[in-house]
C-alpha cells in the first residue's frame, strides 16, 4: 500500500468489478472559502477552453478566404504564391514535412538523453552533485530562443559539417540522407540538434520529478528479488515514470513544433520550384518560420489569410499529437501499479 | 505559516505592480508626447533646408523600412540637437508594415522601400489617401546602394557583370573559376570553389530592387518579374544579416545586401560591370545613379525611375531608393509641422553628409532641391 500521495491504491485503481474510482461526496461546507476556491478554479478552467477556442475561431475565419481562393490543393502542393491576391495558390507539403521531421528528430535526440539525465539525478548521481546538475539543466530552459539560433548558426553550424558529410558518405543512398548540397550549418538535421537541446529541460525536468516519485516500496522489492540497480529501474522506476515521461515529451514536442526565431535563423529556406527532396540535409521552412519570417510583409487580407491557415494547420497538428499522446497515456495508467 | 503566506501574497502583489509600472512608463514615452518644452526653439533649425519650417512639440511615431534604419536612426540623433523638445521614434518592421500602420492612422508616416502602389489590383496610394484626407506623397530620401558582397579567400578584386550575375543567382554557372567568370577578371586568380548564392528568404524591397536590376539590365538571362520575393535559386536567409551572416560564414558565398552589411561583416564587394568598365561601389559612383534618375510622379509626388542599364562611365547601377510617405495635408497641423520640420532636417546635405558614413549613398542636390520644395509643400 503505498501512501506517498496520501491516497491509497484502492482508490486509484478500478477493483475487479471495474466501477470507477471513488468519485468522493463533492460534500461542500457552503462556507465563503469552499465557494471561492471553486469558483476561481471553475472560472480559469473555464477560461482555458475559452481561450483554446477563441485561437482556433481566429484562424478559421482569416484562414478561410484564403483557403476559398486557392486553386492548389492546401495539403499537397508544393508551391507557395500568394503575392497576387486574385492569383492565390499554396500548399503546405513541404511545411508540414520539415515542421514534422525536425521535430520528431529532436525528439529522438531530447527524449533518450534527458530521460538518462534524470535518472543519473534521481538515482546515480551523489546527493552534492545532483542538485547543481538539476539547476544546471534547468537554466538551459531560461534561454531564449534567439539565442539558441545565433549560438547554433553562428558558432557551432561551422562544427556540423564532418557530421553531415559522415552521414551523407555512409548512409547517402537512403533518400533521407540524400546529399543536397546545402551548407552543413543551415540543414533541417542541424536545427533538430539545436531544438533537441531546446526541449531537454522539459524533458528532463519532468522525468526528473515522477522518477523520483516512485515509491520506495517498489525499488525495494525490485532489489529484494535480486534486481541489480539497472534492473531495479527497468522494472520499478521507468514503468512508473512512463506517463510522466510521455507527457514530458509531449510538451517537448509542442515547443519543437511551434519553434520559431531558432528555425528561421538557421536553416536555409528554399527557393521557389526547387525539387522535392526527402534528405534532413536540406533546407526548408516550418509552419512558424515561415509565418515569422514574413509577418513584416502581410500587406493584404488574402497574404494574411494564407500564413494564417498555415497557422491553423500548425494548431491542429499540435492538437491531435497531444490528443494521442493523451490516449497512450491513459491507456498505460492501468499497468504502472 | 500564516506568515509566510502573507509574504508571499505580497511578494506576487510586488511583481505585479512592478509588472504594470513598467508597462506604464513604456506607454507615456513612446504614445503621448506631450512634453513640457516650449514652442519658441523654432529658431534654432540650422540644419533645416526651407527656412521657413520650425520645430513642433507633437512627438512624431513613423514606421517602416528596414533598409533605411540606420540612416533614419542617425538623422533622428541630428535632430535632436536642432529640436530638443520634438521626439521622433522609427520602427523599422518592414515597409509593408509601416505602409499598413500609415493607412491605419497610426504613424505619422511610414518609411518604405518602394513607392505606394496603385496598379496590379493594389490599392496602396488610394487606400493612403482616404486615411490622409488628401493625396499622400512619396518622398525620396534614403539611397542606398545593394553591394554584391561575396566571400572568396585571397580574391579581393572582382568584377561582375549583369549577365554574370544574374546566371549566378539562378545557379547556371555554378564554380567561381568558371571561364564565363574569369573572362571579366584579367590577371584575377579564381578558385574552383563552388558558389553559393543566398537570397532573402523574408520579402524584401532589397530582393525587389535587386530583381529590378538584373530585369532591368540583363533582361535576356532573367526573366522573373521584379518582386519582393525571390524568384531565383540558391538558399534563403532571414533579412539583410542572415544573408550577411551566411555568406560570413560560408566559402564562396555570395549574395546582395544593403552596403553597409556587407562593410561591417568585412566581406568583399564586387566591382560592376554594365558595359562601361568595372565600377567600384562608392557613395560618389552610387550618387550619380541616383541623380540620373526620372522623376515619374506628379507634382510633389517625387517616385523615382532608375535607369537600370546606364552605361555612363562611373556610375554604380545596383542602387535602391527608399521613401518617406506622408500625407500632402495632415489634419493635425502639429504633426504636419513635427514631419516637416523632421524631414527637412533629414534632407539637409549635413544629414545627407552622415550618412555616407554608414553606408548610403547622399542625394544629388537636384534631387535635394525638389525633396525640399515638396517637404515644404506638406501643410
Amino acid at each position: 500500500m503505498s501512501s506517498v500521495t496520501g491516497v491509497s491504491v484502492t482508490d486509484e485503481t478500478p477493483d475487479s468489478d471495474g466501477r470507477d474510482p471513488l468519485p468522493g461526496d463533492n460534500a461542500s461546507t457552503g462556507r465563503l472559502g469552499d465557494r471561492l476556491f471553486g469558483g476561481a478554479a471553475r472560472g480559469a478552467g473555464i477560461v482555458v477552453v475559452a481561450l483554446v477556442t477563441l485561437i482556433g475561431v481566429f484562424l478559421l475565419v482569416q484562414a478561410v478566404p484564403s483557403l476559398a481562393d486557392n486553386h492548389e490543393n492546401f495539403l499537397t502542393s508544393q508551391k507557395w504564391d500568394v503575392s497576387d491576391a486574385d492569383n492565390l495558390g499554396f500548399g503546405i507539403a513541404r511545411l508540414l514535412w520539415v515542421t514534422v521531421i525536425s521535430s520528431v528528430l529532436a525528439m529522438l535526440i531530447a527524449v533518450p538523453l534527458g530521460v538518462c539525465i534524470a535518472l543519473f539525478i534521481t538515482h546515480y548521481a551523489p546527493r552534492v552533485l545532483a542538485k547543481p546538475a538539476a539547476i544546471l539543466v534547468d537554466l538551459l530552459a531560461a534561454v531564449p530562443s534567439i539565442v539558441y539560433g545565433l549560438w547554433g548558426a553562428i558558432v557551432v553550424g561551422q562544427y556540423f559539417e564532418p557530421v553531415q558529410s559522415f552521414f551523407i558518405a555512409a548512409l547517402g543512398w537512403i533518400p533521407l540522407f540524400e546529399d543536397t548540397g546545402a551548407s552543413a550549418a543551415s540543414t533541417i538535421a542541424f536545427v533538430s540538434v539545436v531544438l533537441a537541446i531546446m526541449i531537454l529541460p522539459i524533458v528532463t525536468a519532468l522525468s526528473r520529478e515522477v522518477f523520483a516519485q516512485t515509491p520506495t516500496a517498489h525499488k525495494e522489492a525490485a532489489l529484494a528479488l535480486g534486481a541489480t540497480k539497472w534492473e531495479m529501474i527497468r522494472t520499478a522506476v521507468l514503468p512508473f515514470g512512463r506517463p510522466g515521461v510521455i507527457s514530458a515529451a509531449m510538451l517537448g514536442l509542442g515547443r519543437a513544433l511551434g519553434e520559431t526565431i531558432a528555425v528561421m535563423f538557421i536553416v536555409s529556406s528554399l527557393p521557389d520550384g526547387a525539387p522535392w527532396s526527402w534528405s534532413i540535409f536540406n533546407g526548408g521552412e516550418t509552419f512558424a518560420s515561415k509565418i515569422a519570417n514574413n509577418a513584416g510583409e502581410f500587406d493584404s487580407p488574402s497574404k494574411t489569410g494564407a500564413y494564417i491557415s498555415a497557422g491553423l494547420v500548425l494548431f491542429v497538428l499540435t492538437f491531435v499529437v497531444n490528443a494521442i499522446a493523451r490516449i497512450v497515456i491513459e491507456r498505460r495508467k492501468a499497468f504502472t501499479e | 505559516m500564516k506568515i509566510t503566506r502573507i509574504g508571499r501574497v505580497s511578494a506576487v502583489a510586488l511583481v505585479g505592480a512592478l509588472a504594470l509600472s513598467a508597462c506604464g512608463s513604456d506607454d507615456n514615452s513612446t504614445g503621448s508626447g506631450d512634453s513640457t518644452g516650449s514652442t519658441s526653439a523654432g529658431g534654432t533649425g540650422a540644419g533645416a533646408a526651407g527656412g521657413d519650417a520650425g520645430c513642433g512639440t507633437k512627438a512624431i511615431t513613423a514606421e517602416g523600412s528596414t533598409a533605411q534604419d540606420n540612416a533614419i536612426q542617425e538623422a533622428i540623433s541630428g535632430f535632436e540637437s536642432v529640436c530638443a523638445d520634438q521626439k521622433v521614434t522609427y520602427n523599422a518592421t518592414g515597409s509593408g508594415d509601416g505602409i499598413k500602420k500609415f493607412i491605419a492612422g497610426q504613424v505619422s508616416f511610414a518609411g518604405s522601400d518602394s513607392a505606394l502602389k496603385s496598379t496590379d489590383g493594389k490599392t496602396e496610394a488610394q487606400d493612403a489617401a482616404k486615411a490622409c484626407g488628401s493625396p499622400a506623397w512619396n518622398i525620396p530620401m534614403v539611397t542606398g546602394p545593394i553591394s554584391i558582397a561575396y566571400n572568396l579567400k585571397g580574391v579581393d578584386k572582382l568584377t561582375l557583370t549583369p549577365a554574370l550575375l544574374a546566371d549566378i543567382f539562378q545557379g547556371k554557372i555554378t564554380t567561381w573559376n568558371d571561364p564565363q567568370i574569369v573572362a571579366v577578371n584579367k590577371g584575377v586568380t579564381l578558385p574552383a570553389t563552388p558558389i553559393k548564392p543566398f537570397f532573402r528568404s523574408d520579402e524584401s524591397g532589397t530582393t525587389e530592387n535587386f530583381t529590378k536590376y538584373l530585369k532591368g539590365s540583363a533582361a535576356a538571362k532573367w526573366a522573373a518579374e521584379p518582386a519582393k520575393k525571390w524568384a531565383g535559386k540558391g538558399e534563403g536567409k532571414a533579412k539583410t544579416a542572415g544573408v550577411a551572416s551566411a555568406v560570413k560564414g560560408t566559402e564562396g558565398g555570395i549574395t546582395y545586401a544593403e552596403w553597409g552589411a556587407a562593410k561591417d561583416n568585412k566581406l568583399g564587394i564586387a566591382q560592376i560591370d554594365n558595359g562601361a568598365g568595372a565600377v567600384e561601389l562608392t557613395g560618389e559612383s552610387a550618387g550619380k545613379a541616383i541623380a540620373a534618375a526620372k522623376v515619374d510622379g506628379q507634382g510633389n509626388d517625387l517616385k523615382l525611375k532608375l535607369n537600370y542599364a546606364t552605361k555612363e562611365a562611373g556610375t554604380y547601377p545596383i542602387v535602391l531608393v527608399t521613401y518617406e510617405i506622408v500625407c500632402s495635408k495632415y489634419k493635425d497641423a502639429q504633426t504636419a509641422k513635427g514631419v516637416k520640420a523632421f524631414l527637412n532636417h533629414f534632407a539637409s546635405a549635413d544629414a545627407q553628409k552622415k550618412i555616407e558614413e554608414i553606408g548610403y549613398a547622399p542625394l544629388p542636390d537636384e534631387i535635394r532641391s525638389k525633396v525640399s520644395t515638396a517637404i515644404n509643400a506638406i501643410q
